[in-house]
């Protein structure tokens, strides 16, 4: 179905980012957000939607307005729209979902600061047209969601024993058997696992292991 | 126009600016209403967990909440100074958040631990009612821990003396540690401990530590390991919520009165 809707092009722009030019895998950018809210599963698809979502706009209104940007002063105006729709996301997710959104505190107002949405808007959307850039910010935010879901799942698995706030191996201190990884629930945990996730899939691609 | 020029650049960015304050400002003022209503939905949801309306693990529709809420949970204002029901002012319209600056209704608060310096002269108590009568009271608590100002509920029993139930909804306190005075189980410490000795002065305090069970150690709490400050200031707060310049004066009263 896909390959009749989108070209070549779109579709590359689309799926290169989940392994090939993974944002945090290859890129390692986003870090910071990916250590904060992995500890619980919801925390972290919340988190990743918002930053799909804030990416893909982004770099949509950055490329509609490539041509008309004064070069000097790039950066502040995608900072500007970056903000404005990372406050409305904040908006949004405090009257829908206040419980998750008081969890995510300010790693929501962060995503402004997040690499990868910058990043894009500084590497593609600038010299790309819009629906590609679309695509593209999409695609990022797919990458990055990836990462931070299965971080999530193995950190409140192994962590607290849950999936989702459903217990799977009940935990010592709830009178089960699972004694809970206390490492995982803390931030070098999911440095931890990033680092693996890191090494899996430049073994799998060893195209992406930097030169020495 | 110049795609370089500083005029083209100061124009384009004030028409950015323009749309990006639009389209932020109907956000926040679209979306307002709502987050009001959550925020209030939150707090009744708190208030029906410390009185034990509602179980920790139990989830609730909004309007799950409110209707619990509206059944079992009867508002009034008590005033400070008089030790008495305050009927002049609305409580549900009242906010002693906002009374602050308002200095007809506030006023300088006595020297205390918990980091408190102006306080509102009338203040929420809530009372749980099981079949027409009253089986506990609730009132707000709040005051300095070691990083923030936690704010939260203590119920009493219809004695005003027991503690039925403690619960924190806000802070800032360090996760894992400071924090843990959202732990259920350390908030189930709480449970049968006594406020007032029989001089009438506020003892409960949270020790450094372990207490004994409540029959024979009414009076402490368990401190929380690698939180004292955050300890303390719980201690604090306790202290000064239930003194007599703010709600002891009333609940002393009533005690008295063996009525609420």
């Amino acid at each position: 179905m896909t390959s009749t809707m989108l070209g070549k092009k779109e579709r590359q722009a689309l799926i290169d980012p989940l392994f090939n030019n993974n944002p945090i895998a290859l890129q390692v950018l986003g870090i910071c957000s990916a250590l904060a809210v992995t500890t619980k599963l919801d925390k972290a698809i919340v988190m990743a939607i918002s930053l799909t979502l804030v990416t893909g706009f982004s770099s949509l209104s950055i490329s509609l307005i490539r041509n008309l940007v004064p070069t000097n002063v790039r950066i502040i105006i995608q900072l500007t729209i970056i903000a404005s729709l990372v406050i409305i996301a904040d908006q949004i997710l405090k009257a829908f979902v206040p419980t998750i959104s008081k969890q995510l505190s300010v790693y929501v107002g962060l995503i402004i600061t997040n690499c990868i949405v910058m990043g894009r808007a500084e590497a593609y959307a600038l010299q790309n047209p819009p629906f590609l850039s679309f695509l593209d910010g999409i695609g990022n935010g797919l990458g990055y969601s990836m990462i931070l879901i299965v971080v999530g799942v193995i950190r409140e698995l192994f962590g607290s024993g849950k999936i989702l706030g459903y217990t799977i191996l009940k935990p010592v201190t709830e009178g089960g058997w699972y004694q809970p990884n206390g490492l995982l629930i803390m931030a070098p945990g999911a440095l931890f696992i990033i680092a693996i996730l890191i090494w899996l899939l430049r073994t799998w691609k060893p195209e992406q292991q930097e030169k020495e | 126009m110049e795609r370089e020029g500083s005029v083209y650049t100061v124009i384009f960015t004030t028409i950015l600016c323009g749309i990006c304050s639009v389209l932020v400002a109907s956000a926040a003022v679209g979306l307002k209403d709502r987050q009001i209503m959550n925020k209030i939905l939150d707090k009744q949801h708190k208030i029906l967990l410390v009185s034990g309306l509602a179980g920790a693990k139990e989830s609730l529709s909004r309007s799950e909440i409110q209707e619990r809420y509206k059944q079992n949970i009867e508002t009034k204002l008590v005033n400070f100074e008089t030790g008495e029901y305050e009927t002049s002012l609305d409580p549900a319209t009242f906010d002693p958040q906002r009374a602050l600056k308002d200095p007809n209704l506030s006023k300088p608060a006595p020297p205390n631990g918990a980091g408190i310096v102006n306080m509102s002269k009338y203040g929420h108590i809530y009372f749980v009612k099981k079949g027409g009568q009253v089986e506990e009271v609730i009132i707000p608590i709040q005051g300095r821990g070691l990083w923030s100002v936690m704010y939260g509920f203590l119920a009493l029993d219809k004695d005003l003396n027991t503690v039925r139930g403690i619960i924190f909804y806000e802070h800032g306190e360090t996760p894992g540690l400071g924090g843990e005075i959202e732990n259920p189980r350390w908030c189930q410490l709480w449970v049968g401990r006594k406020v007032y000795d029989d001089t009438g002065k506020v003892q409960l305090s949270v020790i450094k530590g372990t207490a004994g069970p409540p029959d024979t150690d009414p009076y402490r709490v368990d401190g929380l390991s690698g939180a004292t400050m955050t300890s303390r200031g719980v201690t604090n707060l306790i202290q000064f919520w239930l003194s007599d310049s703010v709600y002891g004066k009333f609940l002393k009263k009533k005690r008295e009165q063996g009525s609420l």
